[in-house]
């Protein structure tokens, strides 16, 4: 395959920055899109010119570090995958793809492609923990979840914290990630002695990092690559409430 | 305190509360207008007459615009906000699969407010005094805005944008007041859907059935 590559590159977080086209011949079907760039990164770093930054890890879709805006989908155009494991036969040979960094205003542009995230992180400190050491054996035995309860907790804490629910929304908010954080421990016997503190703590944080509101519009729950779905942000509003 | 009062979810808390009371309205006065249609102005105007001088409707009067009040601002105070937390935009527009109607909220919230400006200086103005009119008619007030065809375009387009305004606002105010899960958010659809066309379309008609009948 043949692609034209219109990427986003900026030098730091103060300069300015601007498309760059490039053109990527041999790109295979079954490579990922995170293969391709490095493709391109090697081609680039052979002719002696500067490769794009962009970040990836685990190329399993569990680390959430790969996040990049690509044709207007974060994650790109496929639901319930993240950028390292979207595939290159989702693309037409010819096709231009334009590639952007996450755009909000916590998450400042590092370098390229590569924003920094770590206001979600913030967001988990302020709360997202237990105070106890628990999950050992005898809780098992000892402390009763239901399956359906145990479930929906479960399916929650599969949010790797990539940030495409922000980059999603229209208005940059965090309110997916933190329902998803939020209900994995709302739903557990666990969380519930620090639910208040918690659920306070989070949410002061994410407004304190200029995350926007929720406006119910849905664009998160459908670019998230762990399909975490819009009632946690009702029970994350729920959990608020009951704080008070 | 301040910090929960005024935090995000908060300010949503008070503009899902503050628009289903608005929607709790909007049937009483659809209910008030569908006198119109009838021929003998009196029932319309006493109903209007009461509504102006009942003691208790007062009170909720006073309540109403309060509640009018909250639900502008809050709503503009947190769009601003949403807007500053993306200030570099994205090149490639968000394809990102979306409800239509819940993109446009401020605006076809703003087109709303807008008809409602012009409508108080036509009815609720002219009951204050502040502007000319005869309060105790307003039957051939309104018989008199509907013969105007430019005006009754007007009011279709703003009652269309309310519809789009309301079959979203009806559903994320219970999302938002932790209302809706896996099972209520289908039926939760289904009402705004069914809300979002009765009233505006209930609106909308009389001044046609005035026109084609009358
Ligand atoms: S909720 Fe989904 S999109 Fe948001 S950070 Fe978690 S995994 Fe990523
Ligand atoms: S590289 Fe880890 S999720 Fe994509």
């Amino acid at each position: 395959m043949k692609l034209k590559l219109k990427i986003w590159k900026q030098k730091n977080a103060r300069s300015g920055g601007a498309f760059e086209t490039y053109d990527l011949d041999g790109v295979a079907p079954e490579m990922s899109f995170v293969e391709m760039l490095a493709l391109l990164n090697q081609t680039l770093v052979q002719q002696g010119r500067e490769p794009v930054a962009f970040d990836h890890d685990c190329h399993e879709g569990i680390c959430g570090s790969c996040g990049m805006y690509i044709n207007g989908y974060p994650h790109g155009p496929v639901k319930g995958l993240t950028t390292c494991l979207l595939s290159m036969r989702h693309f037409k040979d010819g096709e231009t793809i334009v590639i952007e960094p996450w755009r909000a205003k916590p998450f400042p542009v590092v370098k390229d492609l590569i924003v920094d995230r770590s206001a979600l992180d913030k967001i988990q400190v302020a709360g997202g923990f237990i105070s106890v050491t628990t999950g050992a054996a005898a809780d098992a035995n000892a402390v009763l979840v239901s399956k359906k309860k145990s479930d929906l907790a479960f399916d929650s804490a599969a949010c790797i914290g990539c940030g495409a629910c922000v980059a999603a929304c229209k208005n940059a908010s965090a309110m997916l990630f933190v329902s998803a954080k939020i209900s994995q421990y709302a739903l557990l016997p666990q969380g519930k002695p620090e639910a208040k503190e918690r659920v306070r703590a989070m949410i002061a944080e994410m407004d304190k990092q200029s995350f926007g509101s929720c406006s119910n519009t849905g664009a998160c729950e459908a670019q998230c690559p762990k399909q975490i779905k819009l009632f946690n942000i009702a029970r994350l509003n729920r959990e608020y409430y009951k704080a008070f | 305190m301040n910090k929960i009062l005024f935090s995000a979810v908060s300010k949503k808390f008070v503009m899902a509360l503050a628009g289903l009371f608005l929607l709790l309205f909007l049937p009483v006065h659809l209910g008030i207008n569908l006198m119109l249609l009838k021929n003998d102005p009196e029932p319309f105007n006493s109903a209007a007459h009461f509504m102006a001088t009942f003691p208790l409707i007062k009170v909720v009067e006073v309540l109403l615009f309060l509640t009018i009040l909250i639900h502008v601002t809050y709503g503009i105070i947190l769009q601003i906000l949403n807007w500053l937390s993306r200030p570099v935009g994205y090149k490639v527009r968000n394809k990102s699969e979306t409800t239509a109607f819940s993109r446009f909220m401020i605006w076809t919230g703003l087109s709303v407010l807008t008809f409602l400006v012009i409508h108080f200086f036509n009815f609720y103005f002219i009951k204050l005094g502040l502007v000319e009119g005869d309060p105790e008619n307003f039957y051939s007030v309104a018989w008199q805005l509907f013969s105007i065809p430019g005006y009754v375009i007007l009011y279709w387009i703003c009652f269309l944008l309310l519809g789009f305004h309301l079959y979203h606002a009806l559903q994320s105010a219970f999302q938002t007041l932790g209302l809706s899960n896996e099972f209520w958010k289908p039926v939760i659809r289904a009402i705004s859907l069914i809300y979002a066309i009765a009233v505006p379309v209930g609106f909308a008609i009389i001044p046609l059935v005035i026109w084609l009948f009358k």
